[in-house]
């Protein structure tokens, strides 16, 4: 457990020692501080019919910057390792494997946590000058973030597998990019699709980020996409752990 | 402290070592020699735990380091080729970082660290960012790096390359010292390194072991025991052909257009001619210059197991 700790406290900090972190913390701090002053400034302007921390979470802008974050998160964890040599080092040193892909997956979700906490300072400061909640309940942000954690898991653990088969950064970036765009765009297939059954559009809602999304910011907290999210996560991670073994046979 | 029986390993069908026998036991400094590409590394790296072997195995400290490799890792310190470190990381973070991944107490690692540091002479670049080190030091990291959790065994991947003639003098002193309490594998193209620290000596070409033996023997062995070097003005003699006459010398070159001529002669290995050839030499008159003795070198020894023609 001290040297999954160890491990897992390198992968955090790594992020803070390369301008990688910083890079993507000030493009999502730019891109979700745009996103909740559109939002806001938009609801000012008409009656709607959702509350700000919905739309906050629903918007295009949380979108493009939820799908574009994960690639670049995760795209150095194996890969940066296989180019410089440093597995080399790494897997020579009394560790298990699976210590060394649980920490990398762990650090790279604990990092993209780390990338959200400042959006609860938004819904702060939207309560303390406008005197009115951001939102209906407070199981309603409970469920976002519910969903941010699940969604950002599922993501993770899929960055995890791509930059475990390359030790080319890009590529790992480009092929966790497509995987993660195509699952999201799965979710939509069900608007452009008219002559198919209902338990087709079903089965394809239930892989929609978006609808799930949906569902999970009212502060509906439905139990399948948990387990579809959990059970994913650990489809991918299984797979991490035997692409990474497999540099013993491979090489 | 180290097995090896039959260790084959292939990269695509393509054998990069096959067959190796050797042992290596407790306390002693064994070279590894061979020409690039001779399968050093692969054998290193097999012994460490990096990958398995297709065939054969090989055991450190009694495990097994492919079925037990846990075990077997902690009893190894592993410094690989070329040395890769976190270029991002500052030195001591490093070291405290890698004592604690091979599970040095917590309340020992200061103490670790700052042994290594000090006994590979990093304390003057131990808040450095590794990226912004020379080569020396970065391989001075790795030998520390080694050395921290005090392990039994000590490989090391050609732990010399790339350094100054003082820094090579330097690791060579150091790894002497660390000879009296580890065992040490290490690989090198340096070949008075290795008659210098190493008490046995593998040599390994294509893949397998050409010979492995103290150095003294080996250098008995080979067909070309140094030789004698003469530098005489003989005259009109056919001086090759009267020295080729005394007893031991094999075979004589000649050099030189002027009258000066330097001979090399070839001689059987334990036998010193140096006497006759003095005797000739006043007998027929030669002036002479020159008559050293030559010792046949671990570098003869390489060369003639590795790479015959240019004998």
């Amino acid at each position: 457990m001290r040297k999954f700790y160890t491990l897992l406290s390198r992968e955090v900090r790594g992020y803070f020692y390369s301008p990688i972190g910083y890079i993507v913390l000030i493009f999502f701090l730019i891109v979700s501080g745009i996103d909740f002053y559109f939002q806001v400034s938009f609801m000012n302007q008409r009656q709607v019919q959702y509350t700000v921390q919905e739309a906050f979470f629903n918007s295009v802008f949380f979108w493009f910057a939820f799908v574009l974050i994960f690639p670049l998160i995760t795209m150095r964890l194996f890969a940066e390792e296989f180019k410089l040599g440093t597995i080399e080092p790494l897997t020579t040193v009394p560790v298990r494997d699976w210590q060394v892909v649980l920490s990398k997956f762990f650090g790279a979700l604990v990092f993209y946590l780390i990338l959200w906490i400042p959006t609860l300072l938004y819904f702060w400061i939207f309560l303390k000058i406008t005197n009115q909640p951001a939102a209906n309940s407070a199981g309603a942000y409970f469920g976002s973030y519910l969903m941010l954690f699940l969604l950002g898991m599922f993501y993770v653990s899929i960055g995890c597998f791509t930059s475990v088969l390359t030790k080319n950064q890009i590529i790992a970036a480009v092929i966790s990019f497509c995987a993660i765009t195509l699952l999201f765009f799965l979710g939509l297939v069900q608007f452009v699709l008219l002559d198919v059954t209902t338990t087709t559009r079903d089965l394809l809602g239930y892989f929609s980020a978006i609808e799930h999304m949906g569902t999970f910011s009212r502060g509906v907290i439905d139990t399948r996409p948990i387990v579809l999210y959990v059970s994913m996560t650990l489809v991918m991670l299984t797979l991490t752990y035997h692409a990474f073994q497999s540099r013993k046979w491979r090489l | 402290m180290i097995k090896v029986e039959n260790l084959t390993k292939r990269y695509a069908g393509q054998p990069a070592i096959r067959d190796l026998n050797f042992e290596v036991s407790q306390g002693e400094i064994m070279g590894f020699l061979g020409p690039n590409g001779a399968g050093k590394t692969t054998t290193m790296r097999i012994l460490a735990g990096f990958m398995p072997p297709t065939s054969g195995r090989a055991t450190v400290a009694g495990f097994d380091v492919f079925k037990q490799s846990l075990q077997a890792r902690a009893h190894l310190g592993y410094m690989p080729e070329n040395v890769p470190l976190y270029s991002d990381m500052r030195v001591t973070e490093y070291l405290n970082y890698r004592a604690a991944l091979k599970g040095v107490q917590h309340r020992r690692i200061a103490e670790r660290v700052g042994d290594v540091k000090e006994l590979c002479g990093l304390r003057e670049v131990e808040k450095k960012l590794i990226g912004t080190l020379s080569k020396g030091y970065r391989q001075r990291v790795g030998l520390a790096d080694a050395l921290l959790a005090e392990p039994d065994l000590l490989i090391l991947d050609e732990p010399t390359i790339g350094l100054d003639p003082n820094q090579i003098r330097q690791v060579r002193e150091l790894i002497k010292n660390l000879g009296r309490h580890h065992t040490i594998l290490l690989s090198t193209h340096i070949l008075p390194e290795v008659e210098m620290t190493c008490g046995r000596v593998i040599i390994i070409h294509k893949g397998r072991i050409e010979a492995c033996d103290t150095p003294d023997n080996l250098l008995g062995k080979i067909r070309q025991a140094g030789g004698v070097l003469l530098e005489a003005k003989v005259g009109k003699d056919n001086a090759a052909e009267e020295l080729k006459k005394i007893s031991g010398v094999r075979d004589v070159v000649t050099d030189g257009d002027d009258d000066w001529k330097r001979l090399s002669l070839r001689v059987e290995s334990g036998v010193d001619v140096r006497e006759e050839v003095f005797r000739l030499a006043t007998d027929r008159h030669w002036v002479l210059r020159e008559l050293t003795q030559r010792r046949a070198t671990l570098e003869d020894v390489f060369v003639e197991l590795t790479h015959p023609d240019l004998v």
